[in-house]
């Protein structure tokens, strides 16, 4: 009773409610099976691939943690040399630890080659896979396993690496970010970056309900308030020049604290003496607001 | 020689992940429906199929998240004691 | 027809008529010749590739090991720590059975830095699941690139497999080389057909997570191949060799006057140039030596024990260490030897460790007149007490 369109099926296990599966499963549905997918280790990787089973439809290569943009390079450049590529879309997928910290370089050297690549980092702003460690793109505030909330510590110190700048700096021919509440919108970017040739990056927040403290049932409700508070503008670049914002109708705009009431990890910015960190998190929204223009009067 | 490593495509579906579900399950009324297929984009397992009105979410697979639920804009799914 | 050439461009050429598919390597001395030489005859349109140009040697070894799982003949090349930091790569390439063939242009490793011959970088991946060629000269370093190809890609195997070469002793030195002729080489060398691949017709998942229920017999099908599949392939392709192309290729190890040898030097590469000349010379004194050259280091070749028990001392000479006991390859004799021996009953030869070479340091033929009448176990040859003293 599986439909037979999906790419990325069911037998998985990751956690009920995981935003990733879901994201991955929308990524692949949308590629089609013309795809080879390179993960680099994760969640998902693990979570799909645990010998004996496998989710994936389509050809699927698990190497190491860093080097899926290195894997991938190779993976195209033989489709290049069988002369195959154009029927063949190549997607090379991170989480957040695996894309921005120890998987960069190795992202970083396929984009700056411009090979034929689409490449998604899933963010669910920790190494959630070891136990919800924080990384490159945890924000500040937050309560991970290796920046816990204490007498002396808020969370963590640092906001988050900007990917999509640094995707735009290798000058990726398409850069997006996406989220899961809006799943045609996310499945349509993908349509839309296989169609163009070269490095494509798309960036989406991957709700993590055992890392976030949050309800699984409320996955959905999550990515939605994440775009609504202003902190996950929906946006895209071609060939460097934002051609797309997705805006926030003024009356919808929710303020960031609906945001962290959904999450165990924010419980602790709600108290009075965190309010210095609420009030950073404010500027951070305040500025993707004035970047982009996200209001809609 | 070899060691059996290379997986064939989808045998995960061997592994039936309902048996996760421990309190609750998703009832799909059929009542209201208006085949906006929300359900079927935001299962996280991909065990929602159907066409037009009607879908359905095979137990076999559903952990219970209550997604599906929750995503409904009719309230035509709703969580029922396992 | 024998051509005056560099050991890397030889190299080079000769993996051109193998015609991989794609390369990918990363500049570090002594091998960028090689990569170099092959970006060079693709741009003159000798050669038809993809060549990767990356950022680091793991990522080199990562976009092989990508190219070879969607079905491609690939090659690349390393040395010392571009080696190490592509070694996680390495055990990875294995595991998953691919058949990534390199040339390993063996260099000191860092710390201090060094950029002169030695083989401690190979060493440290010994344990990986690789087959493991060593050259003496650059004409064989370019046969057995031929015939890695050959025994990597076979359905049975599908396991990575480096030639190594003595960093710029064979690939800085010149030699007269016979590149083989395109028609030979394809006769001898049939187009990669692998067993299983990443296509869109065949969608596979390769790399799952494994559990301790299924992980130890990964571990023992590549135990297995390497001490059957390969020891027999190698042999195999060797003879292949000889005849096809007219020129002796000795498969797992060379002999060098042992018949009735009482003293046995071992060794494996260029070193064996010089010892074969000690051998010479002190043949011509009576004494009654040999060498035995190992080629094929992984798997190690049990074989070898037949021959040097004939001796009554062994004298394993190596560029390697390791620190904190003994050199790799004397490790691997006396296991070698005392599994036979023990097996039998019969008499354990005394085996001597001279450790030569390191950091490029060169090894005379009198180092080596003299180290013969030295009885110490394990022995530096050409240690400078006088570099030795105060850290400063």
């Amino acid at each position: 009773m599986i439909d037979e369109k999906i790419l990325l099926t069911p037998g998985h296990t990751g956690c009920a409610g995981c935003g990733q599966a879901l994201a991955a499963r929308l990524v692949i549905d949308a590629a089609g099976k013309n795809t080879i997918v390179v993960n680099n280790t994760g969640c998902l990787e693990v979570f799909t691939t645990g010998y004996p089973y496998t989710s994936w439809r389509v050809p699927f290569i698990h190497s190491l943690f860093e080097n899926a943009g290195a894997v991938a390079s190779g993976v195209e450049s033989a489709l290049n040399y069988l002369g195959i590529k154009d029927n063949v879309n190549v997607i090379a997928q991170a989480g957040d630890g695996g894309f921005a910290d120890i998987g960069l370089q190795a992202f970083s050297g396929l984009w700056e080659r411009g090979h034929d690549i689409l490449t998604i980092c899933y963010d669910n702003e920790a190494y959630m896979n070891t136990g919800i460690q924080r990384s490159g793109t945890t924000p500040t505030g937050t309560n991970t396993t290796t920046t816990p909330v204490g007498k002396d510590s808020i969370g963590n110190l640092r906001w988050k690496k900007n990917l999509v700048d640094i995707a735009l700096a290798h000058k990726c021919v398409y850069v997006a970010t996406a989220s899961i509440h809006l799943p045609i919108d996310l499945q349509n970017k993908v349509k839309k970056a296989l169609k163009m040739k070269g490095p494509k990056f798309i960036y989406i927040l991957a709700i993590c309900p055992l890392g976030w403290g949050s309800e699984p049932a409320k996955t959905i409700k999550v990515a939605e308030v994440a775009v609504k508070t202003g902190f996950w503008p929906l946006v895209e670049y071609e060939n460097g020049v934002l051609t797309k914002v997705r805006k926030i109708k003024k009356d919808e705009l929710l303020p960031i604290e609906e945001y962290f009431k959904l999450q165990k990890r924010f419980a602790h910015l709600l108290k009075e003496e965190n309010k210095h960190v609420v009030e950073m998190w404010k500027e951070k929204v305040k500025e993707n607001i004035e970047k982009y223009n996200l209001l809609e009067d | 020689m070899f060691a059996k490593i290379i997986l064939p495509p989808a045998t995960g579906l061997n592994n039936k992940t309902g048996s996760w579900r421990v309190k609750k399950r998703p009832k799909f009324l059929h009542q209201n429906c208006t085949g906006c297929r929300q359900c079927y984009l935001s299962c996280p397992e991909g065990c929602i199929s159907g066409s037009k009105k009607e879908y359905n979410v095979d137990l076999d697979y559903c952990k219970g998240c209550g997604i599906c639920a929750n995503v409904c804009p009719v309230n035509d799914i709703i969580m029922e004691q396992e | 027809m024998k051509e005056f050439l560099e050991g890397a461009v030889a190299i080079a050429r000769t993996v051109a008529t193998c015609k991989p598919a794609v390369i990918s390597a990363y500049p570090i001395t002594p091998q960028t010749h090689i990569v170099e030489e092959l970006a060079s005859l693709i741009a003159n349109g000798k050669l038809k590739a993809e060549f990767i140009n990356v950022e680091s040697e793991h990522s080199a070894a990562s976009c092989v090991l990508g190219a070879s799982a969607t079905g491609v003949r690939v090659y690349s090349s390393t040395s010392s720590q571009g080696l190490l930091l592509m070694a996680e790569v390495l055990f990875n390439a294995a595991g998953l059975r691919l058949p990534v063939v390199m040339c390993c242009v063996n260099r000191a490793v860092s710390a201090p830095i060094n950029i002169w011959n030695d083989q401690q970088d190979i060493v440290t991946v010994r344990d990986a699941g690789l087959i493991l060629l060593f050259a003496e000269t650059i004409q064989e370093a370019c046969d057995l690139h031929i015939q890695a190809f050959k025994i990597a890609e076979d359905p049975n195997i599908m396991l990575p497999c480096l030639v190594n070469i003595d960093g710029f002793i064979l690939s800085h030195g010149y030699e007269p080389v016979e590149i083989p002729s395109q028609d030979l080489v394809d006769k001898f060398l049939p187009s990669y057909n692998p067993p299983y691949k990443l296509d869109v017709n065949n969608p596979l998942t390769f790399g799952p997570l494994v559990g301790p229920e299924w992980y130890l017999e990964t571990r023992y099908a590549i135990q297995e191949t390497l001490n059957n599949d390969v020891k027999k392939k190698i042999v195999e392709v060797a003879e292949e060799f000889t005849k096809l192309f007219g020129r002796k290729s000795y498969g797992l190890f060379e002999e060098y006057k042992t018949e009735d040898a009482e003293t046995i030097f071992v060794t494996m590469g260029s070193l064996a140039g010089v010892i074969k000349e000690v051998v010479d010379e002190l043949r011509e004194r009576g004494e009654k030596v040999g060498l035995l050259r190992i080629i094929t280091y992984r798997p190690f070749p049990e074989e070898v024990a037949k021959v040097l028990l004939k001796a009554k001392r062994i004298l394993v000479l190596e560029k390697c260490i390791s620190l904190g006991a003994k050199g790799p390859l004397c490790e691997d004799v006396i296991s070698v030897l005392y599994t036979q021996v023990s097996s039998n009953g019969s008499k354990l030869p005394t085996v001597q460790n001279f450790i030569c070479g390191l950091g490029g340091r060169d090894v005379s033929k009198e180092e080596l007149l003299e180290a013969y009448k030295d009885t110490t176990i394990l022995k530096f040859i050409g240690l400078k007490k006088e570099n030795l003293g105060s850290f400063i």
